[in-house]
């Protein structure tokens, strides 16, 4: 293969025709207040873990709206529940956590 | 939907189009690229169809390259603008058709930079003669060379010889048509059908009895974007953008690509062998590319020109299936003669993608 010191990067288009939304569809069952996240962030910004490890409950749920994984992320959370007492919405994250959880269980 | 508002919004779209007496300004880039391209459409307008085309040597750049890379100010294009209007004025006409679409694109910014600020248009003729002592007065009417040959369309099929259809089986090609991103997009009203639905090169098209092929990412960019490819660090993005194209474009199997701006042909024929050396993807049929033409090159095959004398031997993507599917005669061994009928010598021939 040639050398042109450039090459294809990947596209992040997302194709909503093929976007797996089935762990979505069962969270908004079962923790129906997921549907009122406004993706403000003030559960990131408040997060111990995430000036560590990066760990963000907004980009977690706008990739389970994507239907990407986030089993990487979850791992990270250690369920101290900061984000749930900030939250403006009042979205019981740490009980979101869990559930996600128990679905990939 | 309401019939009369889509046809009055069609209408907003209609451009004015006078039928002869055209004042024509070249490329800075095509006549390497492409370089029979410019060279046909003289030849088409005068020859064929015996309009007054009329070009002088004293044109310089637009200065269009260099604004879009940053390099130089609006204030000095727009002077080297109206250095053009005023050797169009002392020519004697008040039409005004350009090559490129980035020029196109710049003199519809500089007019209507001046339509909105005629302090500025003021002070332009005021550098303008501090600089040179030339005059300009603004053109009447300012068009791109493929809104001509749209005009000037069904007359180029009636003297035809060829048509855009397969001779064994009867059906029209499947072309897709790209248009420059600064035809319309920037100055929607300045381009025929807009920036949405741009009919310039789709007309050329069906008139000559072809098919348009319509897919999702139509109207992406073709990835050249000055400041993408000129800078070496970004090419890998210019080159993503070409690849989106024809991933997109593949699952309707077109037969060729038309393009009416100077950057879109080379770098959609030229990144396909690119891709093809890194994916080892190729989006023609049988290892081939689909190859992409000039609105001119189209047009002279359509007329019975030899391909080699419209400079299809310097495509990277080989043109030969496509002649072949419309049953255009060519000389296989003549591709690499010279107009004085010696031999220009043979470019290697790569692995990835087939060519002849």
């Amino acid at each position: 293969m040639a050398d042109f010191g450039f090459k294809l990067s990947k596209s992040s288009t997302l194709d909503l025709d093929r976007t797996d939304t089935r762990v979505y569809d069962i969270l908004c069952k079962t923790d129906p207040d997921i549907r009122t996240c406004m993706a403000c962030g003030s559960c990131s910004a408040s997060c111990t873990a995430a000036p560590f490890c990066g760990m963000s409950m907004r980009k977690v749920i706008l990739a389970l709206q994507r239907g990407q994984d986030v089993r990487p992320m979850l791992g990270k959370c250690m369920l101290c529940g900061k984000c749930t007492m900030v939250c403006p919405r009042g979205i019981n994250t740490r009980h979101l956590i869990l559930s996600i959880c128990k679905y990939y269980d | 939907m309401i019939y009369e508002g889509k046809q009055k919004i069609w209408s907003d779209y209609q451009k004015e189009i006078p039928d002869d007496h055209w004042y024509y300004v070249r490329s800075c880039i095509r006549q390497n690229f492409f370089p029979a391209s410019e060279r046909m459409f003289t030849e088409i307008t005068r020859g064929v169809l015996g309009k007054d085309v009329y070009e002088t040597p004293y044109h310089t750049t637009c200065g269009g390259i260099a604004y879009h890379c940053d390099t130089i100010p609006q204030e000095t294009v727009m002077t080297i603008v109206a250095r053009q209007f005023a050797l169009m004025t002392e020519a004697g006409y008040e039409n005004y058709v350009a090559s490129c679409i980035t020029s196109f694109g710049n003199y519809s910014e500089t007019l209507e930079t001046w339509r909105e600020f005629p302090e500025l248009e003021t002070k332009i003729r005021e550098n303008l003669w501090k600089a040179c002592r030339r005059e300009f007065k603004k053109p009447k009417y300012l068009a791109h060379s493929s809104d001509l040959i749209y005009h000037w369309r069904e007359e180029i099929a009636k003297k035809g010889r060829f048509r855009l259809v397969n001779r064994e089986t009867g059906e029209p090609l499947r072309i897709v048509e790209h248009i420059g991103c600064h035809y319309a997009k920037m100055f929607p009203h300045k381009g025929v059908g807009g920036a949405e639905y741009p009919y310039v090169l789709a007309g050329m098209v069906e008139s000559w009895g072809g098919q348009v092929v319509d897919y999702p990412e139509r109207r992406h960019c073709c990835g050249y974007g000055f400041r993408q490819y000129h800078v070496k660090a970004n090419r890998g993005y210019s080159v993503s953008n070409t690849h989106k194209k024809f991933e997109s474009m593949e699952p309707f199997h077109p037969d060729a690509i038309i393009t009416n701006c100077p950057g879109c042909p080379y770098f959609l024929d030229r990144w396909q062998y690119v891709i093809a050396e890194q994916t080892g993807k190729t989006y023609g049929r049988d290892g081939f590319g689909i190859p992409v033409f000039t609105y001119e090159e189209i047009a002279g095959l359509v007329l019975g020109y030899d391909p080699w004398d419209l400079g299809l031997q310097l495509h990277q993507v080989a043109v030969e299936p496509f002649l072949d599917k419309i049953g255009i005669e060519y000389d296989p061994k003549a591709k690499y003669l010279g107009l004085n009928r010696e031999d220009i010598m043979r470019p290697g021939l790569p692995d990835s993608i087939k060519c002849f």
